[in-house]
């Protein structure tokens, strides 16, 4: 199939609390919530903070560094967009500034490449990552260079 | 809570066929799992005056009240997240009977899974929050997101797919003895195993569980009336939910420790309000949507330690003679899944001594919903 013809995967659908995220990721950058009383982290969105329940929050840009903490390889039965692209890989990344918030993604070989662009023999927990945006607006991965 | 312990018991069980597809709807299938499980327990329709089911099941109350004509309905009480909700719909009733609020309650589960549509694939129902982190990517399914959990577990604890063969094959064989069971004349081997197809990789076919249409049902009533009963009553000796700090939904990877969910919740509540430890229980019914939930379960519920649940599955220990007979009719792996209602039917036969896989003597039964979901637990006995 020629890229014009695949179906399109899923976009994120935001509620109020998760938009700011997803805003800020179509700009290319990498932010998470964060308490404007007490500085906590929290993931995912949502209006009050759990540790002292200010209503005040602020989104905090990351450095968009972290690990591999697990990592799926679907095959279908799936959806026809991701079928296309079966066998893939979606990762679990751990961030580097606040490793309770893991974030969900794919780990690929450069901005916009495809969800199947690493041969999932590549693809291993507690490897180093950095994010990538590419034309979706969607936070994605690559194996950091050291 | 002393007026909870044993004070009611579970006294009819009734099911339908486990099929792929049945002709039937969920609502006639519904009506006919009820109906079997009252008779079973020679209670009359007209004297039902609570029903219990999950939010997920179609059937409301009021369409199988009046299909069936029950009487007038004092309690009813719908439970959320899918499968967790399995043993909380009789932990409803029999609180509600032990407060006096009903005398006679019903739970049910009718599903028609096998031939009709999988929930993970109406993405506009799916995708919204808490959806938004996870679909876009391509963590589709509801396997997707235990795989995530079980390749973790297995690099942390050294767990194998060994490990997880062993829990399929456990369920596999107890269904081979029970003629009700999807997989009753289908043997599995660790060559069909090892070879089959993945599903989501580390998870293959068979760690999966069975696409069914089919319905349960059972009935609760207080001690007292459950010695006027048809069958021989099992008591309910402690039950328990469990939603804990901080959870998320289907899985919870934004805590300290995602690899302890709602299992361990769920069990701190059970135990502490029994009489009996984990070593009393002489057989269980554990949640088995997934091989890996068993593991996890194995230790949330205190069978053995953090990390050990792989090893545990090792020797046999699952199968009937081993340490812990685990899903005695096939479970949701291999008798039929039905959001783990069979699970509590089952419970309920072993300590009746009528399991077409009986444990010797069994009296004590733990019962569990799934692991992952905020979940429910169940502790019968005899
Ligand atoms: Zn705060």
């Amino acid at each position: 199939m020629s890229p014009e013809t695949l179906p399109a995967l899923l976009s994120p659908v935001p509620d109020e609390d998760g938009a700011p995220f997803w805003e800020y990721a179509a700009r290319g950058e990498l932010r998470v919530q964060a308490c404007s009383d007490c500085g906590e982290p929290r993931f995912p969105p949502r209006p009050c903070c759990p540790h002292c329940r200010s209503f005040a929050g602020q989104w905090r840009r990351m450095s968009g560094k972290g690990r591999i903490w697990s990592y799926v390889v679907p095959h279908p039965p799936l959806l026809p967009a991701y079928a296309a692209h079966a066998p893939y890989n979606v990762i679990l990344v751990e961030l580097a500034e606040a490793p309770r918030i893991r974030l969900v993604g794919n780990l690929v070989a450069g901005p916009g490449a495809p969800l199947d662009s690493v041969p999932p023999e590549r693809v291993r927990i507690g490897a180093r990552v950095e994010a990538v945006f590419g034309g979706d607006g969607l936070p994605r991965w690559v194996l950091e260079r050291s | 809570m002393a007026g909870f312990k044993d004070a009611t018991a579970v006294v009819g069980i009734g099911q339908t066929d486990f099929a792929k597809r049945l002709p039937e709807s969920e609502k006639a299938l519904a009506c006919r799992a009820v109906l079997a499980a009252l008779d079973d327990a020679g209670i009359a329709p007209g004297e039902v005056d609570a029903l219990a089911s999950y939010t997920m099941e179609e059937t409301d109350e009021v369409e199988v009240a009046k299909a069936l004509g029950l009487g007038d309905l004092t309690f009813f009480s719908k439970v959320g997240y899918g499968g967790g909700g399995s043993c909380a719909t009789v932990a409803h009733l029999a609180a509600a009977v032990a407060t006096g609020q009903a005398t006679v309650g019903v739970a049910w589960r009718s599903r028609k899974r096998g031939s009709g549509p999988r929930p993970w694939k109406n993405t506009a129902v799916q995708l919204p929050t808490p959806a938004q982190w996870t679909r876009p990517f391509g963590l589709l399914r509801p396997v997707d997101e235990i795989g995530m959990l079980a390749r973790r577990y297995m690099h942390q604890y050294g767990a194998s797919r060994d490990h997880l063969f062993n829990v399929a094959l456990a369920c596999r064989n107890r269904a081979n003895q029970n003629p009700a069971a999807i997989m009753y004349e289908r043997p599995l081997t660790r060559d069909m195993y090892m070879s089959s197809r993945w599903i989501s990789e580390p998870l293959c076919l068979f760690d999966n569980c069975l696409e069914t249409d089919g319905a349960l049902a059972c009935v609760v009533v207080s001690r007292e009336r459950a010695r006027d009963c048809r069958q021989r009553p099992v008591y309910v000796h402690a039950a328990a939910q469990g939603l804990p700090a901080q959870h998320h939904g289907m899985v919870n990877y934004w805590n300290d420790d995602p690899l302890t969910g709602p299992a361990w919740t769920a069990a701190r509540h059970l135990w502490k309000h029994a009489d009996l430890a984990p070593d009393d229980v002489d057989v269980a019914q554990i949640y088995d949507a997934f091989t890996p939930l068993i593991l996890l379960s194995l230790e949330g519920y205190g069978f053995c330690g953090r990390g050990e649940g792989g090893a545990f599955t090792e020797g046999g220990a699952l199968e009937t003679g081993g340490r812990l007979p685990v899903n005695t009719g096939g479970g949701g792996l291999s008798e039929a899944y039905v959001h783990g209602f069979n699970l509590i039917n089952e419970g309920v036969k072993q300590l009746r001594g009528t399991s077409t896989a009986q444990v010797p003597g069994a009296s004590t039964c733990l019962v569990t919903a799934g692991e992952g979901v905020p979940t429910s637990a169940l502790l019968l006995r005899n």
